[in-house]
Parts: C-alpha cells; structure tokens; sequence
C-alpha cells in the first residue's frame, strides 16, 4: 500500500497514462474486454511497484508495464497468436501503390482490421509511434529493443499494412464495392 | 537505377527522428531520386489514414473507476498510541476468534443476494473515500442531514450525531447499491471514516450480523423496517458499538 506522498506521486505521474495504457492492451490483446482486464492487472502491477519507480518517464515506465501484462496474457490465453521478436531480416522493397491505398484509407473498420492482422511486434511498433506519438528513443525503451531494431521493425510493419490494405482495396474493388 | 539509401533513412525522416545535417542530406537526395519521393509521399498518406480513421482506444469509464477503487488510499492508520492498537488489534482478533467460533455453532443463513450486497457496500465505502466523494451534505448537524435526504430517497432515514459516543456525524451522501437508492450516514471514528448505508427492505433474508475483508470491516442489523451496514477499516467492536447505539435510539 502506498502512503502520503507516494500515493500522490502515483495519482498524479501515473494515472494521468490511463488512457495510453488501456490503448496499447488493446492493440495488443486486440479486444477492448481483454484490454480491460489486461490494462486493470498492468495498473495494480504499478501501484504494488511503484516504490520502484524513481523519477523519468512514467508513461514510458508504465507501457513497458502494459506491454508485459499484455504478452503475459497473449501467451496464456492466445497460445497461437505470433509474437515472436523482431528479426533483423533485410527489407523488402518498397512499391507503392497510393491509387488503391487512397481507396482503403478513409474506413476505420478495414485499417482497423489490418492493424490487428499484423503480428504484434509489428501492431506495438505501429501503435507507438502513430497512435501514442512515443519517439524512436521511447519505443526503445518500451519494447527493451535497440533503436535500430525499433526504426527497421517501423518501417516493415508500416510496408506490411500497406500490402495488408492494398490487397483489401483489390479485394473490395474485385467484389465492386 | 535501384536507390542506394536505407530505406530506415526514409522513415527516420518521416518521423523527424534525423539530425539536421542527416535532414539536409536526406532533402537532397529526395529530389534526385523518384523511387524515395514517391515511398515518402506512401508513407504520409499511411500516417494521414491511420490519423483520419482515429483509431486510438480510451479507457472505458468503468476501467478508470475500478483502477480508482483499486488504488483507493487506506484510511490513515497512524496513532499516537501504538501499544493502545496492539491491544485493540488483539481484542479485534478475538472477538473475530469468538464470532467465527460462535458462526461454526450457530450457522447464520448467508444468501448469495447478501454476499453480493456486501460486496457492493465494500466498494462503496472505497468509492467514497476518494477526494470528493465522502459527503453530499457536509454537517455534523443531524437537523441539517435528515432534511436533506427528503425526497431524494424514497425513506427518511433516522439521522443522529453520535459525538458524546466517539462518533461524531460528518454528513451524508447518496449512493446506488445494486440498483438501489441508499442513503449513507459519515460518521468518523478517532482518524477513521465509517459509512451507514441505510435502505429500507421487507425481505425477510436474515442478515449474517458482520465480517471482514481486506481489513475492512462490516456489520448488519435492521430495526423499525430498514437494513442497516456499517463499514470501515475502524474495528468490528467499534461498528458493534455503534450498532447499539443505533439501536438504542
């Protein structure tokens, strides 16, 4: 139990993080119900922890929270899901196609849906950086990856859900939608 | 002609993570090479998408209220007389000793509904401990909490202040338990807080009397048709205590 100025400290570093925390479970655990509990599990972890914690980047202290509860329960309940590390494997190479990415881009529910189908070292990266805005050096200190590891796993998930959504628009536009 | 540049050089710049003189250079190539132009323009088309379709997730209300009960500050537990509490602690054990004991002899009737009950008021007493929740009238006058509660329950609950006993009332509150409407009478006990959620009820499920949880504590009694439970983290003795003077009213 934390007491007087501690649990201050936690209120006001912490908390305020609430909302990228439940974010980062729920891309990764791919279902807000999940994410609840996940989320839940990650904040009592830091209040328990907390006496740990000394000064720096609560957000970034808490993620790295989030982020372990999360796989921790990928492992447990989604024995199948990928989660293997990111691999240094070379790049493929980029084509773009902007024509029919312009056709999926404006639909929440197919970017949404090729986001989730990405393996989630690739979701987290992504999700980091475009949604939670974290810098590379942030990402770094997340994910326990080098910098160079978090900028060459960016670049391959942001290519793969461009192919995700490229095939989707084909998809659509084959069904004529 | 392949483009000789990393391609992490093209994402680095697109998300400002170069130095200025890797920027220049980067600018530079760009407008020589057609191949980066057209993958840096993919890439800020993908960052609009991803910003347009707003797919950031905020947590759900009832995550951020259960966090906040989870991490709900104990009660103060400091005493100027330590050695005073080591008795209470171990009177509070006994009587617990005794009533479990008792419990073993005379098995009291537990419903899941009260199970469920209890549960409830122990969350609300949390809840209510947060900044800003413990009162929505603040007195220690009973004459101005009992008006209070007129038609906002359907029952007028029996308000008194208690201060010669050692329970002095701080105010009331409204809360809702299980869908329920119920007032709940602050009283504070020497550094403690403790709630009397009071409802009226014509069940006939007899009420176990008290128990314990987490080190909160809770007891149940009813008179003249409504349901009584006090908690706190104050010892069961003390909420017996007040139990009787409730019911000596």
């Amino acid at each position: 139990m934390l007491e007087g100025q501690d649990r201050l400290r936690f209120e006001e570093s912490v908390l305020p993080h609430l909302d990228a925390a439940f974010n980062l479970a729920r891309w990764l655990v791919r279902s807000r119900a999940d994410a609840e509990d996940v989320t839940q599990e990650a904040l009592l972890r830091a209040y328990r922890f907390f006496g740990t914690y000394r000064a720096g980047d609560a957000r970034a202290w808490l993620l790295q929270i989030v982020r372990n509860c999360s796989y921790t329960w990928l492992q447990k309940n989604r024995p199948m899901e990928d989660i293997s590390e990111l691999s240094e494997a070379s790049m493929p190479q980029e084509r773009s196609t902007p024509e029919s990415l312009a056709l999926a881009s404006h639909n929440r529910e197919l970017l949404s849906r090729a986001l989730d189908e990405l393996p989630a070292a690739f979701r987290e990266v992504l999700v980091l950086r475009e949604l939670e805005g974290c810098s590379y050096k942030e990402i770094a200190a997340i994910t326990a990856r080098p910098i160079g590891t978090v900028m060459s796993g960016l670049a391959r998930a942001r290519q793969q859900l461009r192919t995700a959504l490229t095939k989707t628009a084909q998809k659509e536009v084959g069904r004529g939608v | 002609m392949a483009c000789e540049q990393p391609k992490t050089h093209l994402h680095a710049y697109l998300d400002g993570e170069l130095d200025a003189p890797g920027m220049a250079a980067f600018e530079q190539h760009l407008e020589t090479c057609a191949d980066c132009a057209a993958a840096l323009a993919a890439g800020e088309a993908l960052r609009r998408s991803l910003e347009q379709a707003e797919l950031y997730e905020r947590a759900p209300e009832s995550l951020r209220r259960k966090v906040r009960v989870a991490t709900a500050p104990a009660p103060a537990r400091t005493s100027a007389h330590p050695g005073a509490w080591r008795w209470l602690a171990v009177a509070a054990a006994l009587v617990i000793a005794i009533l479990w004991g008792s419990r073993s002899f005379f098995p009291t009737i537990k419903s899941p509904q009260q199970a469920a009950w209890t549960t409830t008021l122990l969350d609300a007493h949390l809840r209510s401990l947060q900044p800003g929740h413990l009162t929505d009238v603040e007195s220690t006058d009973q004459h101005t909490v009992k008006p209070w509660f007129d038609g906002k329950v359907d029952i007028a609950p029996p308000v008194r202040d208690f201060s010669a006993d050692g329970f002095p009332l701080l105010g009331g509150r409204l809360d809702v338990i299980e869908g329920r409407t119920v007032a709940a009478l602050v009283y504070g006990r020497r550094k403690h807080i403790v709630n009397v959620f009071v409802w009226k009820s014509q069940d006939l499920v007899p009420y176990a009397d008290s128990g314990e949880r987490q080190g909160y504590h809770w007891a149940f009694w009813k008179k003249d048709g409504f349901r009584f439970c006090a908690v706190s983290d104050t010892s069961l003795p003390d909420l017996q205590q007040l139990k009787t003077l409730f019911l000596q009213q």
